[in-house]
């Protein structure tokens, strides 16, 4: 079992969430994040005084899957967040893999309860 | 049947007064909700008391005494009876005291985020008691400068307190705002000035409707009458005149900005507003429309000027800018109205503006300063960062931004 960790921009939330649906991934978290990566931050306007907003909103999902799903997952998730070949701050994938799962309701654990 | 138009005449002017002494009080909503939105969401709750506890003390000390220092009437209104000349006179108190309200309101938003709420409250005291009471009866009230001269002889003219309400209230928020520094982190180390973001625009936006909506009971009402063909022409005249000043406000801060910046900047376009509006209080009864949203648009181009120019090089910290819109603009008012109105003087105009500054500041000054040395005016560094609204009220105005 494999956890799937992915930045990516909030806007491709509901596109990724859809995506991931279409090839039957069953569960994702997503927790509303702030970061910056190689993006840096990005210049706004108040009062006519320019600043840095050194921490962009980032979307952070956390998907539980099999390992057979993994390489499907994958290719999914930049499908869906790299839009017209991509651009700086589209996000990062980490995966990890997995010891033990368990639902709460049932006790199934592992490849049942993923 | 004379009389019965005559009583018609009071009835109908008293009426106005009152609707118009209405409007002026919604204007406490505009400057609530203005200060609300242009400080952080952890002093939200602390601005607001501090907006609906200063209205409620400048109501009730202008009430014990501060309409007695103004026009006299007697300690708690003792002298008023019933009967005016034209129109009831509890209805002129009730007119009054709401502009004492607003001025004490421009106070607020210039010392937010960092003032003690009750060096706050105790300052609204003194100055709804006297200070800004004694700077009305030299001019409104048309008594001498502590015996030395006499406004009225240089002409001194302010339809409806460009100066009177508005420079007053920007003059005390200076003294204020000098003896109590910056917001912390407003200015780095070697001085660079740090925006600080106002956390809900919306807010702010609703509140400068509002202010603008309650200027025609600020203006309007200022004709005092509107139960003759006269007064009514002359009130329709300063309506349209006070909403073309705040148009004209809008356009030339919201260009200007965007010549400036790049961007359309909707804090000074906000700011803008409320310029047109400052800068046509003094005499909306005398230009041509066109004329009046120019005094706007001058106005409205001042005080982002004075905005940036306060912020960047002088380091003055205030958070909504109030001292431009209030301060700056209101001495252009004052100092516009020999353009349209041949009566009034630019000496006349700057003895005024002058008198009404020094007496406001000083005085201010000296309070704010009695009020640092006895109970502190600043909330601890600790506090200020986790925010008044925790440190003064002891809860949060959005307290589900947070999980708990």
């Amino acid at each position: 079992m494999k956890m799937v960790t992915a930045i990516i921009q909030p806007k491709r939330l509901s596109d990724v969430r859809e995506a991931l649906s279409e090839i039957e991934v069953t569960g994702i978290t997503a927790t509303e994040v702030k970061g910056f990566g190689r993006q840096k931050g990005h210049t706004e306007l108040y009062r006519g005084a320019e600043f840095v907003v050194e921490f962009l909103p980032k979307v952070k999902l956390e998907i539980a899957i099999t390992d057979e799903q993994l390489e499907q997952v994958i290719e999914t998730i930049i499908k869906a967040c790299k839009i017209n070949g991509g651009k700086i701050g589209d996000g990062k994938i980490f995966v990890s893999s997995l010891e033990q799962v368990i639902r709460i309701r049932t006790g199934e654990t592992d490849l049942e309860a993923v | 049947m004379e009389n019965q138009i005559l009583e018609l005449q009071y009835a109908m002017d008293t009426f106005y007064f009152l609707v118009m002494g209405a409007l002026v009080m919604w204007m406490a909503a505009g400057f609530s909700m203005l200060e609300a939105g242009l400080v952080r969401s952890k002093n939200t709750a602390e601005i607001l008391t501090k907006n609906i506890g200063l209205f409620a003390i400048a109501c009730t000390m202008y009430m014990i005494y501060g309409y007695d220092v103004m026009y006299g009437g007697g300690i708690f209104l003792s002298g008023i009876s019933g009967q005016g000349e034209t129109y009831s006179n509890a209805s002129d108190f009730y007119f009054q005291v709401v502009f004492v309200a607003t001025s004490m309101s421009i106070v607020s938003g210039a010392v937010a985020e960092r003032m003690k709420l009750f060096a706050f409250f105790a300052f609204a005291v003194i100055f709804t008691t006297v200070i800004y009471p004694l700077e009305g009866s030299w001019t409104w009230g048309g008594a001498s400068v502590f015996g030395l001269y006499s406004l009225s002889d240089f002409g001194f003219y302010d339809f409806a307190g460009s100066g009177i309400v508005h420079m007053a209230g920007a003059s005390a928020a200076l003294a204020g705002v000098l003896l109590l520094g910056a917001r912390k982190g407003k200015y780095d180390k070697d001085g660079k000035s740090m925006p600080i973001l106002g956390a809900n625009l919306p807010l702010a936006t609703l509140g400068t409707f509002i202010l603008w909506m309650g200027w025609f009971g600020f203006n309007g009402g200022s004709v005092l009458a509107m139960a003759s063909k006269e007064s009514a022409d002359a009130v329709a005249m300063v309506f349209v005149n006070t909403n073309a000043a705040a148009a004209g406000g809008v356009i030339a801060a919201l260009l200007f900005a965007k010549l400036w910046f790049g961007k359309a900047d909707l804090t000074m376009t906000l700011n803008g507003a409320l310029a047109g509006l400052v800068a046509i209080t003094a005499g909306p009864d005398t230009p041509s429309v066109l004329v009046a949203t120019l005094i706007g648009a001058v106005g409205g181009i001042l005080v982002v000027l004075s905005i940036v120019w306060l912020d960047r090089k002088l380091r003055i910290d205030d958070p909504v800018g109030a001292i431009s819109v209030h301060g700056v603009v209101g001495l252009w008012g004052l100092l516009a109205v020999p353009l349209t109105n041949s009566d009034v003087t630019f000496t006349g105009q700057l003895v005024g503006a002058g008198t009404i500054f020094i007496w406001v500041f000083v005085a201010s000054g000296v309070v704010w300063f009695a009020l640092k040395t006895v109970m502190g005016i600043r909330v601890t560094k600790e506090d200020e960062d986790e925010g008044a609204d925790i440190s003064e009220c002891g809860l949060e105005a959005y307290p589900e931004f947070v999980t708990k």
